[in-house]
């Protein structure tokens, strides 16, 4: 039996992709797989760790709990599209790589992201808003503690641009 | 980790929706999916179809009168917590959404899709019942009212039927001089809790919802106990389990801490809004 393909237009860091997708295919799967966009990745796959973590409308969202087929009329950024214009780190980023905020770098995708989203409700968070900021993260190298310093330096840089 | 096949439909009107799931029994409904693609995932699930109502109109919104809070079936947790109108009315929502999950599952999981999932391990069918809330539920038929005393039939059951959307529930307001509390402990924030407690005053009533040490979400009237009694008396209702995380025996000492705890709390919560 074949399954059933439906195409599907997904909007991701403003590129317009037309793609023929089986209603099963997760959204974390359809970023990679169809539309070879490898920075979001696939750690838990239920919604637990945090890594395929990606912006939709601006909202930070599992992307492994929501469907391609249903993720239509959204704007989604995934990791790539938060560099500035010019191609250079943006500030998330660029925190990131002051702060040895990653080692292995797996979780670092869904972090950007949620960080991203958080700074821009709250752009100026205090220690423990910036813990909580990423409590619905896991990163297994770090200990977090050089996360925790990121997040708040990018809220300085951020604060800076 | 992936689901297994299904027919999937997006249908633009309710009364598509509801036929199709009128013409197919095991079919599911899609709303959020916080809790239902992981089961879809790990292949706890297996439904024919998924009819995903994230396309319908005007089933979006939380609606603030003076009688109380209705959620209408695509408002997500995030959007019930951002209410400040919400919370003024009924400041029980805020106090447990803010235990649901972790924001970024708030802002895809719905609060209604939470209600009719059934989970005793969730704070919002929790909050349903002790408000003495209600689930409205829309069919080929019509569309009917279930009271949340009547909602929660089992373990992860809910009396909703197949053919049926749950297309909004609706929270009592607080009553004058009532007062409410909410607690619940984790092993990690963001976490299903170990033991988590509701609790609504109202002069000498002293009702309190338990989540997590139950099969069902489950009310207790411990009116007129000491309130140091309250937690081992309530007891009686529960059936703390062992597993993983916690040890019947510790999740029976958090009811009795808590229960005290949660209904002080609930005291000063009154008297605050006095």
């Amino acid at each position: 039996m074949t399954e059933e393909l439906h195409p599907v237009r997904l909007v991701v860091n403003e590129t317009a992709y037309d793609i023929r997708v089986p209603a099963r295919r997760l959204l974390s799967d359809a970023l990679r797989q169809d539309l070879g966009l490898t920075g979001t990745h696939v750690g838990c796959e239920h919604g637990v760790c945090g890594a395929c973590t990606i912006l939709v409308d601006g909202k930070p969202m599992r992307s492994c709990l929501l469907f391609a087929v249903s993720a239509v009329g959204v704007e989604i950024t995934t990791v790539e599209g938060l560099t500035n214009a010019d191609g250079s780190l943006g500030p998330v980023q660029q925190a990131f790589a002051e702060c040895h905020g990653l080692q292995c770098g797996f979780c670092t995708p869904g972090f950007l992201t949620t960080i991203t989203a958080g700074l821009r409700d709250n752009p100026d968070p205090t220690h423990d808003e910036a813990r909580e900021m990423i409590a619905g993260n896991l990163c297994r190298c770090t200990g977090y503690q050089n996360i925790v310093k990121a997040v708040e330096r990018a809220a300085v840089l951020g604060a800076e641009s | 980790m992936k689901p297994a096949p299904f027919a999937y439909t997006r249908p633009g009107s309710l009364a598509e929706a509801l036929a199709t799931l009128a013409g197919d029994p095991d079919a599911k409904v899609l709303a959020g999916g916080q809790s239902l693609v992981p089961l879809l995932s790990m292949r706890l699930a297996a439904p024919s179809a998924l009819v995903d109502i994230n396309g319908l109109p005007d089933l979006d919104g939380v609606t603030v009168t003076a009688s109380g809070v209705r959620v209408a079936a695509l408002a997500r947790h995030a959007d019930v917590l951002a209410s400040a109108e919400a919370a003024a009315v009924q400041p029980l929502l805020a106090m447990a959404l803010a235990n649901v999950a972790h924001p970024t599952i708030r802002n895809r999981g719905t609060t209604v899709g939470s209600l009719v999932h059934a989970d005793a391990a969730a704070e919002m069918p929790v909050v349903l019942s002790l408000l003495g809330g209600s689930v409205d539920a829309a069919s080929t038929a019509g569309t009917r009212t279930i009271p949340a005393a009547e909602l929660y039939v089992g373990p992860l059951q809910s009396s909703l039927r197949h053919d049926e959307v749950a297309v909004s529930a609706f929270f009592p307001a607080l009553a004058p001089g009532a007062g409410v509390a909410f607690e619940e402990i984790t092993r990690r924030q963001g976490d299903y809790a170990l033991c988590g407690v509701a609790a609504l005053v109202d002069g000498a009533s002293v009702k309190v919802g338990y989540l997590s040490v139950s099969d069902v979400p489950t009310v207790v009237d411990l009116s007129g106990i000491p309130v140091e009694e309250m937690g081992e008396a309530a007891l009686a209702h529960l059936e703390p389990a062992d597993d993983i995380h916690a040890t019947a025996d510790y999740r029976a000492h958090l009811v009795r801490v808590l229960t005290t705890r949660v209904v002080r709390s609930a005291y000063d919560d009154a008297r605050g809004r006095r």
